[in-house]
This record gives structure tokens, sequence and C-alpha cells, in this order.
């Protein structure tokens, strides 16, 4: 049984939510498959259902998400939690799974807004229990009320390591330590970018208040680290860092790494858009137009899928995709659709003042890209660490896809989404050549795994 | 390790995780569930038997594979508790029963 709908969109965060009420608006019929329970995405997730107390020390920007939900609850799009997506065709044509069963849903025209996920973090003992991504353990904080007990470091660099540090720390969390990768001089560097940025000055003066309370609850924060190492046995007992010349080593509980985000490309990359190489975050993304559209007729993406601008970005994205979407089917003429997509422009070009200085500013290190100690595992699925990729380079695998056949690396189950960066990175440095010619994994479907059982009950 | 920084109220379902019937907040994860329960680890590897606990909480790293109901291969992280689920920690490769 398959729906077919105008306005097909895959993801429930801030762009989906945006572009299902606008378009909804707009007289488009709109169904939004969602991998989660609850609207929200990964930045508003528990956005609904969060415990007052939980929501206090969250913050305002958190807050937002409220009103994005309900404005799409209240909206007449259809709306369809626990969707997990593992195939999209060219034509808009999508299978899912949902309570155990497959099914499909087709859009006239269809949506990518499957936003952003936390960059690989390679480095010694990142495999450990006991480490976990800070985007992880917001996760938690948000949708469990759960948090690390006993000492916590944080270790990074990005808005988010800021963000969940100083969460943690009101929530009454033990953080012992906030490790920075950025130095000093990076502040420095990354000013040049300042007089655009002012533009996005509320970016730049929460980031300095939330420094600052950190450093007033007591969390030493040390900059310009390097060679993260985390060390334990069956859990991680210790974090070991060089900083300042001298070497040093905190015992913890809990360890969280966040160096940055990067678009998720699992499903545009397996329906066969087209993407480029984003040099100064280092990461892919899909090619768009500037209403998101992609070398797939039928398909559009929106949001930090598209690449990473942050969750108020994602919605304005979301809904000039929307627009798009309404002009496409004839609903509204390009002279309409321009004329509504002015004022959301001039609002996204204020929202994406602040990257050019966030990007200079946390530039992911050299040894988180390309790890630079043999033994630190890159496929944590299939446990290939950096000596075996390498010795597979040397032996003349030439790409991602033949590394693969070589080492197993990016075959396990989470298909090459925690080491697909990691490997470009790694070929393109032994054999001296840009990223972007080294290419990524073929993904193919079914993009999570899926069950003979689920794919028989589609057979009706 | 980690803890709730508020008990479960409103509703609060049970689920048996390795044997051990355990309190746990309705609507929550059952990688939450497990990790907030004090969990060592919530899986070993295949190939070399490392233990493993959730690392991205959201879908995307497979860390958090367990056996759920009787099916293996389960992403803890994107299912949610359901009273009386039975949750084992996935040992090695997933078991396919005859």
């Amino acid at each position: 049984m398959s729906d077919t709908v105008d306005f097909l969109i895959i993801g429930g965060g801030p762009a989906g939510l945006a572009a299902a009420t606008l378009a909804d608006e707009l007289g488009l019929s709109t169904l939004v498959l969602d991998e989660q329970s609850e609207p929200g995405g990964q930045i508003y997730r528990g956005i609904e259902t969060v415990h007052p107390k939980t929501l206090s020390l969250l913050g305002e920007d958190y807050g937002q998400g409220a009103e994005i939900a309900q404005a799409f609850r209240k909206s007449g799009a259809a709306y369809k939690p626990d969707a997990s997506v593992w195939r999209v065709d060219e034509d808009g044509m999508v299978a899912y799974s949902h309570n155990g069963k497959g099914a499909t849903a087709k859009g006239r025209r269809l949506l990518i807004a499957t936003g952003a996920m936390e960059r690989p973090v390679p480095i010694p003992g990142w495999t450990l229990p006991g480490v976990m991504t800070a985007g992880g353990a917001q996760v938690l904080l948000k949708s469990a009320g759960v948090v690390p007990s006993g000492r916590v470091v944080v270790a990074g660099c990005g808005p988010l390591a800021l963000l969940v540090t100083q969460q943690l720390v009101t929530a009454g969390v033990n953080v012992a330590a906030l490790l920075e990768t950025t130095r000093i001089g990076d502040y420095f560097s990354a000013a040049r970018h300042l007089p655009k940025a002012l533009r996005a000055r509320n970016y730049l003066s929460k980031g300095m208040k939330m420094r600052r309370s950190i450093r007033a609850a007591g969390v030493a924060i040390h900059s310009g680290v390097e060679k993260l190492a985390a060390i334990g046995d069956n859990r991680v007992q210790s974090v070991s860092f060089q900083s300042g010349g001298s070497q040093s080593e905190i015992p913890v509980d809990s360890l969280l790494l966040h160096f940055g985000v990067a678009p998720n490309t699992q499903i545009t990359r397996q329906v066969g858009c087209d993407h480029e190489w984003y040099e100064a975050q280092r990461y892919w993304r899909p090619i768009r137009n500037e209403w998101g559209a992609t070398n797939c007729d039928a398909i559009a993406v929106a949001g930090d899928g598209g690449g990473i601008d942050g969750a108020v970005a994602a919605a304005l994205t979301g809904r000039l995709a929307a627009l798009d979407a309404a002009h496409r089917h004839g609903v509204i003429d390009s002279v309409e659709r321009d004329r509504r997509a002015t004022p959301i422009r001039a609002e996204l070009g204020i929202h994406s003042a602040i990257r050019p200085l966030l990007d200079a500013l946390f530039t992911p290190p050299r040894d988180i890209c390309a790890p630079k100690d043999n033994e630190t595992i890159v496929c944590r699925c299939e446990e290939v660490s950096v000596s075996d990729l390498r010795e597979a380079i040397t032996l003349g695998a030439m790409g991602p896809n033949q590394l693969k056949s070589f080492t197993r690396c990016g075959m396990g189950p989470c298909q090459g989404r925690m080491c697909g960066l990691t490997v470009a990175e790694l070929i393109a440095e032994a054999n001296g050549e840009p990223v972007e010619n080294v290419g990524y994994y073929r993904i193919r479907p079914p993009i999570k795994p899926v069950t003979l059982g689920e794919l028989a009950s589609m057979s009706d | 390790m980690f803890r709730r920084l508020h008990e479960p109220d409103g509703q609060s379902v049970s689920i048996d995780f390795e044997g051990e019937i355990i309190n746990v907040a309705a609507g929550e994860t059952v990688a939450a569930a497990v990790l907030a329960a004090g969990a060592e680890h919530s899986r070993t590897t295949p190939v070399t038997g490392a233990t493993r606990l959730p690392f991205c909480m959201m879908g995307a790293c497979f860390d958090c594979l367990m056996e759920i109901d009787g099916i293996p291969n389960r992403q803890a992280c994107m299912v949610r508790v359901e009273n009386g689920m039975k949750v084992r920690r996935q040992e090695g490769k997933r078991r396919l029963e005859a």
C-alpha cells in the first residue's frame, strides 16, 4: 500500500516541520516521515514531552522548538513517527519500516530533511564504554533527563561542546574540565570574519556568555589541546592530552567528545544526488540550488543535511523548499514564490553571517580528520585500525570502496557513517591528493537494517 | 555511569534487563533505560569481543545494538521501552534461531 502526496518530507526536525507547515498552508497534501517518535529532530529532541525541570536548564534556544512543533501539529500535514526510511528512489518513492512492517509512500516532490550527525572522532580509546558524543549526552538529557554521574570531561571544539558543558553544569553534573582543541591564535585568525558576523552578534554574545558561566562554575578550560586519548581497560578511566607543551591526565567516569557536525548524507547519496566537498569544515554536502533543489528532478534538501547552518536557518530553508514545491505544483506562480521568499532570504542572510567565523574558529583538527596513531580504531563496527587502512592503501587500495573490500572498513551495520569521512582523509593524505578526488563510499539500500518479516509484509 | 535528574513521575513501566526487572520512565528509549540502570556494557563486538555502550544516541553509530524481545540487532536508542519488554545484551554476532 502506498500513499501518494504532493509533498513528502523525510525528517521531523526544524527544516522538515517548517516545510510541512508552510506546504500545508499553501494547499499541498503533505506527509512527514520521522524516524523519531515525536517532532523536533535532534536539536529539539523531546520538545513536547521534556520534563519542566529539564526544560528550564536546557535554555531559551531549545524552548523555541516548541513553537515550531506546535505550528506543525496545528497544520493539516500528516505525520508518521517511528518511520525508518531505508530506501529512496529518484522519482520520490520512499520505502520505510514502521512498527515492524514495511511500507512505501510517494511524493510528487520529495524533501530530504535528515539533518546532521556529529563528526566521527577517531582518538585512541574512543570505543571504550564511558566515551560518548557530547550530542549523545545531550539527547539523554533532553529525552530522558539522564546525565552522566561521577567526573565528566568534555573535549573537542564547536558551539555544541560549549552548550552541552553549560547544560550539564546547570544540571549539577561534576564537569571537571572542558578541553578545547581551539587555540588562542584561532580566535585572532577567525576575527577577520567579525564584521560580517556582527550581523549575527546574538550568536557571538551567547557564546561568550556561555564560556564565562562555564568558567565561573569552576570548570577548568584548557585551550589548544592536542593528542587527546581515552584510557582504560573495559571502560574509560582517564583522558590524556597535551596542552601548552605539557602532558596531562585527568581521571574520568565519562568522556564526552565533540568536533562539530557534518551533514548526514546517507539518503542523498543512496538516491544519487551530486555532492561537493566543503573544505572549510571538511565534510560532504549535496549540491543544491537556492531553493534546495538537487540534480534529482523530484528531490530537494533542506536544513543541516544540505550544509551546517543551525536550527533557525534549517527552518528557513525548509520554507524555501516548500515555496518551490508549491510553485512546481502550479499552486503559486514564480512571482508569488519569489515575493514570499524575499523576507525568508533576508532572515537567512542574518543567521548565515556567523558561519564563516564559526567555520574558521572551529576547524576540525588535522589529527581528528586523519588520525596519526596506528592503533586507533577507525571503523567501530568492524574494528579496523589506522594501520590496517594504511597497509591496504600501500597495497594499492585506491578509493574508499576498494578499501572496504580490502579491510571490511565501512561494511558493518553503521554502513560507513562513523568512518566514511576518516577513510577519505587517510587515503587523500597517503596519496597526496585532495579529498574531493578520493570520494566517498557508494551507499546502497537498505540504508537501515530491515528484517525479512518487514519486507514480506510489503507484499499486500 | 549515568543517573536520573528526577525519578520517572507520571507513568513508569518495568522491563526485564538480563533477567532483572527494572522500573523505567515510559516513553524513553531502551538505550536511555539501560544506561540509567548502570549497565557496564550493552553489547560485545563480533570481531574482538570488546565491550561497548551506546555512543551517538541518534541512530547513526549502531553501537547500541541489543536483543529486544528476542529480536537481535535492534538499535536500542531508536526503540522505546514497553511494559514487559525483554532486553538482552548482544554478545558477539547476532544469532539466528532455527
